[in-house]
């Protein structure tokens, strides 16, 4: 088992859905992940977003979008969290306000434990970058007599995995 | 003061009724829920040490950290206000709007806005002030305070909370299930958000070297509340700073697991306010501004203002004060309340002051509202300890309770009725202490007499006209059946009967440790626990030692345990010298040996004695994987069913009475109830009655069908005796020959 299985794991216990795809594949991948409206913050990796998601749009347009996609720029293995920076880019309200949020996420950027993100997360706010969330699949709450997902924030999450073409090959 | 006990009965009776059986399922659960995460997450107690570490230097640090964090947050464009008490906090805010002409402003979940009233304070300033926490939604919408520190709306069902939003907005389809009222909530208070010209949050975690802070929460209002409106006002107590974001990693294992049992809640947030995350205007119709998503560091948004408003409010003298330092460690998890058996029944608006509820809440109250407020509940923690489990920075608090409860005694007016029991109670307690505190805490003096005289002592006290005395003047709840003392103790029958293993055919030496309730009232428990230990090849001794100081110090009698800590440690020392064991019954008072001594004691004698000494049935267990065989015990019935005493608990005791059942052939199935309610004097006193027997009623509930049952504490038995008929045996006494 990798960390990256043990990610995708924790993901299914928190019935986050997910894909896993290739940076060739990416946008395509992405195009079927997203219900429209979608808008999105550009990615961190070397990929287009598909034309279906606009990455100009109003407050109200952000209101109204069903799908945010963001990059997710670390992965928790133990927890299948994926960490959100928020940037100038937007990913805070990208990532929060739609109902569905897709998170474009690196492999090679899943890490094993919470200490691990929190050691990270140091180096970011070290370098300047000091504001992210740990998002940890949909919003909920159990204050209203039973337990509901999707309360302030998104009601599905679904992440895209993206790995190198061999290690997709291999499967 | 009858009067008062009866109304303080009548208030317990009445949340018993009607929000205890709301908030004790969910509370409950929670618990379990904890138990699991903490089961799964295999680093669970080394975190623990790591988290508690972590915060006693911070507190020590508090002024450094301050001023630091005030540099930091300020270099980051921010302002930092540090306020000495609750009206300056308030005014800081109200003022702040006032310059910015704010006539809305959103909130997330803060208890630290709680007890400063903020708003109230907001509405006196004409802001309209909207909390979007849906549990605090709630509760502001209800005009209520919360009954839990994590969850403030836990005492209302669904349909309760359905009536209040339908009347107060009468939707055209009126709401009925959690999904509907939670998305009418989304909806809503998502308007009040994107409207709002400043928002309030507390914070979990400050950090001084980066000024950043943290927020956990499931619901993501806090981001929103945060990062929508323009102007974002942090309101945080001082001792939520850590030095860095490098002391973050215990905090973020522990937080979510102690307080809700998820391995992780939803949402953690770090923000370095004022963020990059650029402002939105929902009224305007041009595309949001957005920075380059690539930059290398997040420079803030120009338009972005924010204020972190640090609230002292009695915690500097709090830091100061040795006692109740201690609190300032506290994470706000609520899981003191989780795991608290009274909690459970009757929720934070029993076992609560002005804001906060739950076993910590003592030293909460005390330290920011006065002793008054923590008066008013201090004797609901029964000092059972479960919550020192629970604590995810092993915060003593029972002690906290035990140290409050005598400066409230110390603080009490001198009564008229102190003749009454002066003559009985030589103890080292001020005049005017409660009667029913005097009493139960010179329970030895008390069993001594009542031993001596016996029987004719418990006829007089079956009496009526004797019963209705002791409950007008001492709060003895008649409705109980009193500790029937027993003419030949456990000493004197030692004494004339002597050991019967030789110094020669020893194993090992040991002493049984006489303690009040074996000595005086559960004699044959005693006289098991020598005949099993005999059985097993041990020469016992039972000499004459004071009780343990149990009983004083639940009545918050410091100064008289301390006395009696003294004695028991003179009277066992020579026994440790020529090392023999301490054999322990009583599950409470090898507590004391194990826990509160170190606090008692010269540090060396507490740990002496706490390292010679042993609960009965885990001496037991040492001496059958030491070679003992369980052939020399008796047998005991096949199936039986076991409650151990919560103090027993703390010490992961059951366990070894669990294994030596089972070694001796019998099946065994335990309770998972905290504590059997009783908790010594506790359950004994009109005003807690109803309540000691409604804690009770779950564990009765558990072992209705149980043909046997045992138990391990004096209050555990007596309890049990009580809901199910008949007597609960010890468990030495099942396996004694």
């Amino acid at each position: 088992m990798t960390v990256a299985d043990d990610f995708l794991d924790a993901l299914s216990a928190l019935d986050v859905s997910h894909d896993r795809t290739t940076l060739a594949d990416l946008e395509a991948t992405l195009a079927d992940a997203v219900d429209e409206p979608a808008v999105g913050v550009p990615l961190h990796v070397d990929a287009d977003l598909p034309d279906a998601v606009a990455t100009t749009f109003t407050p109200s347009e952000l209101q109204d979008a069903a799908t945010g996609v963001t990059p997710a720029r670390l992965g928790i293995a133990e927890y299948g969290s994926v960490l959100i920076r928020s940037s100038a880019g937007g990913d805070e309200p990208v990532s929060l306000s739609p109902e569905r949020h897709v998170a474009v996420l690196a492999a090679e950027d899943v890490v094993a434990t919470g200490r691990d993100a929190v050691d990270w997360l140091a180096d970011e706010v070290a370098a300047g970058r000091g504001s992210h969330v740990l998002a940890t699949g949909a919003s909920a709450t159990a204050d209203m007599g039973g337990l509901v997902e999707g309360v302030h924030g998104p009601n599905e999450v679904h992440v895209v995995l993206v790995e190198d073409d061999e290690e997709v090959g291999d499967e | 003061m009858s009067s008062e006990r009866k109304q303080k009965a009548a208030h317990i009776r009445h949340l018993l009724e009607t929000e205890g059986p709301l908030i004790g399922p969910k509370v409950s659960s929670k618990n379990r829920d904890r138990y699991a995460a903490a089961e799964r997450f295999e680093a669970w107690d080394g975190t623990r040490d790591e988290a508690r570490a972590i915060k006693e230097a911070a507190i020590a640090d508090l002024p450094e950290l301050i001023e630091q964090l005030r540099e930091s947050v300020e270099a980051n464009g921010g302002t930092v206000y540090v306020a000495d008490d609750a009206a300056d906090a308030n005014r800081y805010v109200t003022e702040l709007c006032e310059e910015q002409g704010a006539e809305t402003l959103v909130k997330s979940k803060s208890m630290t806005t709680e007890e400063l009233e903020l708003n109230d304070a907001l509405e006196a300033a004409d802001v309209d002030t909207y909390e979007t926490d849906l549990g605090e939604f709630v509760i502001q919408l209800a005009d209520e305070s919360p009954s839990h520190i994590v969850g403030p709306a836990l005492h209302k069902s669904r349909e309760e909370i359905a009536d209040l939003l339908n009347a107060t907005f009468e939707p055209d389809e009126p709401l009925e299930t959690a999904e509907e009222m939670t998305r009418f909530a989304r909806d809503y208070l998502g308007e009040r958000i994107r409207e709002a010209d400043v928002g309030v949050t507390g914070a979990n975690f400050v950090f001084a070297e980066s000024g950043s802070m943290a927020l956990v929460t499931n619901e993501g209002n806090a981001r929103k509340c945060a990062v929508t409106p323009d102007t974002h006002v942090a309101v945080t107590g001082i001792e939520k700073i850590l030095p860095s974001v490098d002391e973050f990693g215990p905090f973020v294992d522990l937080i979510s697991k102690a307080a809700t049992g998820q391995d992780i809640s939803r949402y953690v947030s770090l923000f370095t306010p004022p963020t990059a995350s650029p402002t939105l205007d929902f009224e305007s119709d041009e595309p949001i501004d957005f920075g380059d998503p690539t930059a290398e560091t997040d420079d803030p948004d120009g338009d972005r203002a924010f204020h972190l408003v640090l609230v002292d409010n009695g915690r500097t003298e709090m830091r100061e004060d040795d006692q109740l330092r201690e609190t300032l460690y506290c994470i706000r998890c609520g899981a003191c309340s989780n795991s608290c058996a009274n909690f459970q029944a009757v929720g934070g608006h029993g076992f609560g002051g002005e804001t906060y509820s739950g076993g910590i809440a003592t030293g909460w109250e005390a330290g920011v509202h006065g002793m008054e407020s923590a008066g008013e509940f201090n004797d609901l923690c029964t000092g059972c300890s479960r919550c020192v489990d629970a604590c995810p920075v092993k915060i003593d608090i029972p002690w906290i309770n035990t140290v409050v409860r005598d400066r409230l005694n110390r603080d009490a007016d001198p009564d008229t009725f102190d003749h009454l029991v002066d003559g009985l109670s030589p103890d080292e307690e001020p005049s005017g202490l409660a009667l029913d505190k005097r009493l139960f805490g010179n329970f030895e003096r008390l069993a001594k007499l009542g031993s001596a005289t016996a029987p004719v002592s418990n006829w007089l006290a079956d009496a009526g006209p004797v019963r209705a005395g002791m409950e007008r003047f001492l709060g003895v709840d008649r409705r109980r059946d009193l500790p029937r003392f027993r003419r030949e103790t456990l000493v004197d029958w030692f004494d004339d009967r002597g050991p019967r293993v030789s110094s020669d055919d020893a194993d090992r030496e040991a002493v049984l440790y006489p303690d009040a309730y074996t000595n005086y009232v559960l004699v044959d428990r005693g006289k098991a626990a020598v005949r099993a230990l005999e059985a097993l090849d041990v020469r016992v001794h039972v000499p004459r030692v004071r009780s343990s100081g149990r009983a004083p110090l639940s009545q918050g009698m410091i100064s008289t345990a301390e006395d009696h800590a003294h004695h028991v440690y003179a009277g066992l020392a020579e026994h440790i010298d020529a090392r023999r064991d301490v054999v322990v019954v009583e599950p409470s008072a090898l507590a004391m040996f194990e826990r509160e001594y170190e606090r008692l004691l010269a540090p060396k004698s507490a740990e002496r004695l706490a390292d010679a000494s042993y609960e009965v049935m885990e001496y037991v267990y040492g001496m059958l994987e030491n070679g003992g065989s369980p052939d020399a015990l008796a047998t005991p019935p096949e199936a039986v069913a076991y409650h151990s005493h919560c103090q027993g608990r703390t010490l992961d005791l059951e366990p070894y009475t669990v294994a030596v059942l089972e070694a001796c052939g019998a099946t065994v199935r335990t309770s998972d109830v905290e504590c059997c309610g009783m908790a010594g004097s506790f359950g004994y006193k009109e005003a807690y009655y109803e309540l000691s027997m409604d804690v009770g009623e779950e564990l009765a509930d558990q072992f209705a069908d149980e043909p046997v049952v045992a138990a391990s504490g004096t209050s555990c038995q007596e309890q049990l005796d009580a809901l199910l008929g008949g007597e609960v045996p010890h468990a030495v006494e099942l396996i004694a020959p």
